[in-house]
């Protein structure tokens, strides 16, 4: 039974602080310093789990948060890592996975039934859709691990971006050596380790003395309790903490992630009780726990012996060592029998016996194709068998060989910027580490003081003097074998996931026999650990099998996260930025009800109390109609160019000509693809012979600008742009009474001799500087006028102020698009689509084919020679439909024969009209036209000439205000 | 997250910049038959290998060039738009 000993030099447990806590409801009693696993253990708790399929006893295996045995419920939290989980006073802490209690746990019966849950069960047993979800109710309450509180308080978890020269992943011997060395070398150095502490495996004096130094040097910043979940391109790496995620942007990486101790494969491995060398060595060390009070050991590797020895200096009792080798190091197993040890070569063990506390009780062990033996002994350490943990380095990019010498996969090919150091570079022994690590930090140094972040990533051999000296430093280690599997089964490869060999081979056998099929058929590496302690034993029965070597099986692809991650740091707060006018506040007083228009805040309508929606919007289509009416168009992308060559580019940019127009004239302007599709259109105005000023729509604003820069710098003609989208705020004054208002404000000359239709003028409103547009967007006069960002408040004020005794209405975007709607004039990505080019829509005069070139204009000419696929056109329908909405379609026959796209009862006009697209044979006046409704009613319609309002287009021309 | 090093403003997180596709040469309007400019047009090649590409530094609003490997998505080279002009790739 593992139990608690007296004072070790360099523990980090300190005795004069209990923590009490309780473990399924029963109290027990910690110190500060231990973590959940090592306070159990102390304490003598050997199962602290069930298994997740067939709820077998856990106990203490990695203690490297290496499985997922040490998996606990945690004042309300699951699935809490208790190996490296601070003991922190008055935890409640269960075991995950059991039904009843966790000695006597109601499902231990799933264990008999192995045999009758092979791998693939799921694939083969649940085929009926009928009785799934019975089967899938009673799978979810029987595995699975942690159970969710859904009245859990919502938790923020901030992410932060951090910055360093080096990031040191690990903080082992390695770990330390390599940050001490970058250090010396002037780089800022972040060292993360997932333990509470730094020093790895090691509390010698030796790595005491490494973390003094680390503690006092400033250029090293430590984060513990932490792990590197991800590495992304260009070392960009998510640290987990335990209250925070932090994203660091490292100008080098050193990987000193070290190796993960593989166990053994025989029956009943599982058992609590049986535990990794690594695992009792830092049990021992960091936390003053002995694993037991009979201890065997199981070796393949000179390491057996050390931790023997080890664990006998601090009076622990080792009765046997069994070593795979035929012939190990008989200096040590002389010491060892010293104390009484036996040894036991060319031994492997077979079988493990649990004892009525369902722990570890008796061994089996067999002499290569001989005797056996079977002993008492309350503890087993597997030592020996390792794979550097290469997760990190596997996630970037890098790839790894497998060396038959070292029987590990180690590092051959390490993308730019990142180092391996130590164990995890296939580096054993501590002078050899120390050197090696050292190199390590002062080349991720030099990387990041001088590497670029184009540089490609080197291949990395491991020379036979290397290999040598890896050897030399295992004891020249045999790996044990893990296949044919035990007879009697339960011989795990995966304790995640319950695999035993025979799965595996069933797997294979049954034609999953590459790595990746393997995995996924049998989910070896599945479960939350990832694979650390299974996948180079699953590799291993895959080639025992295939009869092939193990680098020819290749390893499964490593992806993030290197360790399950709580959602909370996962979820992300959402960053939608919105953009609002400089008269945002305005708005909001005269009572806007707010839409989105791309990422702008816009009034869709005012509301009024005694009104209803449909009323207001029909009072300011008829303000607009009869006096005067405002609406904020600043969310319009405003660009400009200017240049000797500003004309030319808008001629070859957009579909009409501009650098013949006058100045001070505006030009409707037409924005096509490449194949000749409506994608844009606005206002472009001639400002001075050098200059234009032109609008985009609110939604393609960005983008539009975006690809004018992209042409401007193909066609790199002499002229600029800027966008001033942001600088400048516009409304629309429209409507009989505009000019009259505006005159009171502004001392530009309004009269249509001096200011015609389509003109633009530079001026002054209320004191501001103004650009004025006669535009009839709506169908009224009208003036656009934009102003600096900063004035237009004042403007707004003024305008308002001035208009009150003529009626003035704001008016909202639904307003705005009815008034456009009774003039005919389609809004893109509505009324057209992705397919629609200009003269489908009927605006073929807003093109002009004879010029040299445009965008879109070689695809219209074949366009134009196929003719429309489909055309928009105006229709009416007398009474007022409610129920006919956008896309609802047009038929002909039984056929879909097109769909409207706009339609509203036009109150100006007491009818309803719309726009629809349909195939050309239906696109004559006086057509009818059959709409079908959703709930399958046909409506008809006439197709009618637009616009449906003021036909002539006289009122936006108009001589005198009315 | 990718670096990106923009001609004109350094190395910067590949979230400041927008993909514009890859460069492609426009076949003459003028002379060019009407299956050559629907493929220049419509058809985009996938095939993986080192790409010329439109890349835009979104906050200052530049345009250059990246050669890209869209085999292992590594970038090998950017440079202005004056650049490819010199290259013969415009």
């Amino acid at each position: 039974m593992m139990h608690r000993l007296p004072d070790v030099a360099g523990e980090w447990i300190d005795r004069s602080r209990t923590r009490a806590f309780t473990f399924e409801g029963k109290r027990y009693e910690g110190l500060a310093g231990d973590t959940i696993s090592s306070a159990l253990a102390a304490s003598g708790v050997m199962i602290l789990g069930r298994s997740f399929k067939y709820h077998r006893p856990r106990g203490i295996l990695s203690f490297a948060n290496h499985d997922v045995n040490a998996m606990f419920h945690v004042n309300g939290v699951p699935n809490v890592r208790g190996d490296v989980t601070p003991l922190e006073t008055d935890m409640r802490v269960t075991a995950v996975n059991t039904i009843g209690s966790l000695t006597h746990d109601h499902a231990r019966w799933m264990d008999k039934l192995a045999r009758f849950l092979p791998v693939g069960f799921y694939y083969k047993a649940f085929h009926s859709k009928r009785l799934f979800p019975r089967w899938e109710r009673m799978i979810r309450e029987f595995s699975g691990l942690g159970r969710l509180d859904l009245n859990a308080a919502h938790v923020f978890t901030p992410k932060r971006y951090a910055f360093c020269d080096v990031l040191v992943v690990g903080g082992g011997a390695s770990g330390l050596h390599a940050a001490l060395a970058a250090a010396r070398m002037n780089s800022n150095v972040l060292l993360v380790d997932e333990s509470a502490r730094l020093g790895g495996s090691s509390t010698d004096a030796q790595t005491r003395s490494l973390i003094a130094q680390i503690a006092e040097n400033d250029r090293i910043e430590v984060l513990t309790s932490t792990y590197a979940a991800g590495v992304y391109a260009d070392r960009w790496i998510a640290l987990v903490e335990p209250t925070r995620m932090s994203k660091v942007r490292a100008g080098a990486v050193v990987i000193a992630t070290g190796a993960i101790e593989q166990p053994f494969v025989f029956r009943n491995n599982d058992l609590p009780g049986i535990v990794l060398a690594s695992g009792s060595l830092r049990l021992l060390r960091r936390h003053a726990v002995a694993i037991g009070k009979r201890v065997a050991i199981t070796t393949c590797d000179a390491s057996g012996y050390s931790t023997a020895l080890e664990l006998i200096e601090h009076g622990i009792n080792i009765t046997h060592v069994i070593d795979i080798r035929e012939s190990p190091d008989s200096e040590l197993a002389a010491r060892l029998s010293k104390h009484g040890v036996r040894s036991l070569p060319a031994h492997h063990v077979v079988e493990a016996h649990a004892g009525r506390d369902q722990c570890l009780a008796r061994v089996t062990c067999a002499k290569a194709g001989g005797s056996t033996l079977t002993f008492d002994c309350d503890a087993l350490v597997m030592a020996g068998s390792w794979t550097p943990a290469l997760q990190l380095l596997l996630q970037a990019g890098g790839k790894v060989m497998f060396e038959e010498a070292a029987q590990m996969h180690l590092a051959s090919e390490i993308p730019a910027g990142l180092f391996v150091a130590g164990r995890a570079a296939g580096v054993f022994g501590d002078a050899a580490k120390a050197s090696q690590a050292e190199q390590a930090g002062v080349r991720a140094a030099s990387f990041a003081h001088h590497g670029i972040v184009d540089a490609v990533p080197h291949r990395v051999g491991t020379t036979s003097v290397q290999m040598h000296a890896l050897q030399a430093a295992l004891g020249g280690n045999v790996v044990p074998s893990v296949y044919p599997p035990h007879p009697r089964g339960k011989d795990f490869v995966d304790f995640d996931e319950d695999l035993q060999v025979k799965d595996l081979g069933n797997a294979i056998h049954e034609g999953f026999d590459s790595i990746e099929l393997m995995k996924r058929y049998s989910t070896v590496g599945m479960g939350p650990s990832q694979g650390k302690l299974s996948n180079t034993n699953a590799a291993r029965v895959l080639a025992s099998v295939r009869d092939l070597p193990i680098g020819a099986v290749g390893l499964t692809t490593a992806r993030p996260l290197y360790h399950p991650v709580p959602m909370k740091h996962l979820a992300g707060r959402g960053f939608t930025p919105e953009r609002a006018t400089p008269i945002a506040s305005r708005h909001e007083e005269l009572g806007a009800v707010w839409m989105l228009a791309g990422n702008w805040h816009r009034p869709e309508y005012y509301r009024r109390s005694d009104e209803t929606r449909a009323h207001t919007i029909a009072a300011e289509v008829a303000a607009v109609r009869n006096s005067v009416g405002l609406i904020d168009v600043g969310t319009l992308g405003k660009i400009e160019v200017h240049g000797p060559d500003a004309g030319e580019f808008l001629d070859r940019a957009y579909a009409g000509r501009y650098s013949d127009m006058h100045v001070g004239t505006t030009r409707y302007a037409l924005l096509l693809d490449e194949a000749g599709t409506i994608v844009d259109d606005g206002v472009v105005a001639r400002l001075n012979p050098q200059c234009f000023y032109f609008t985009t729509t609110t939604s393609g604003s960005a983008g539009v600008y975006r690809e004018l820069l992209r042409l401007n710098a193909l066609w790199r003609l002499n002229c600029s742009l800027v966008n001033v989208t942001g600088h400048r705020a516009a409304f629309n004054l429209a409507g009989p009474r505009s000019r009259d208002l505006l005159a009171k404000l502004t001392p530009c000359a309004l009269e249509e001799s001096s200011f015609p239709y389509l003109g633009v003028r530079e001026s002054r409103i209320a004191d501001v500087d103004a650009r004025f547009l006669r535009v009839g967007f709506v169908g009224e006069l009208g003036f656009e006028i934009h102003v600096p960002f900063s004035q237009a408040a004042s403007v707004w004020d003024a305008l308002n102020e001035q208009g009150a005794n003529l009626g003035i209405r704001s008016f909202g975007v639904e307003a705005q698009r009815a008034l456009r709607l009774e003039k005919g004039h389609f809004i893109i990505g509505q009324d057209t689509d992705g397919l629609t080019n200009p003269f489908e829509a009927h605006a073929g005069w807003a093109v002009k084919m004879n010029k040299r070139f445009f965008i879109g204009q070689r695809s219209l000419r074949i366009r134009q020679q196929r003719g429309p696929r489909q055309l928009l056109v105006g229709f009416e329908i007398p009474e007022p439909i409610a129920e006919l909405k956008e896309s609802h379609l047009v038929i002909d026959g039984d056929a879909i024969a097109g769909r409207v796209t706009s339609v509203a009862f036009s109150h100006t006009l007491n009818t309803t009209i719309g726009l629809a697209m349909v195939k050309p044979s239906l696109a004559h006046h006086g057509m009818k036209l059959s709409m079908r409704l959703s709930d399958g009613a046909i409506v008809n319609a006439t197709v009618v000439p637009t616009p449906f309002y003021d036909r002539d287009n006289r009122r936006q021309k108009l001589q005198e205000a009315a | 997250m990718k670096l990106l090093r923009c001609p004109l403003n350094g190395v910067r997180p590949v979230s400041e910049f927008a993909y514009g596709g890859e460069v492609r040469p426009m076949p003459d309007p003028d002379s060019c038959s009407d299956l050559e400019w629907a493929d220049y047009v419509f058809n985009r090649s996938g095939v993986p290998g080192v790409k010329r590409e439109w890349w835009c530094h979104i906050a200052s609003g530049y345009w250059f060039i990246a050669e890209r490997d869209t085999l292992v998505d590594r970038v090998l080279d950017t440079y202005s738009v004056d650049e490819l002009v010199r290259r013969g790739g415009a």
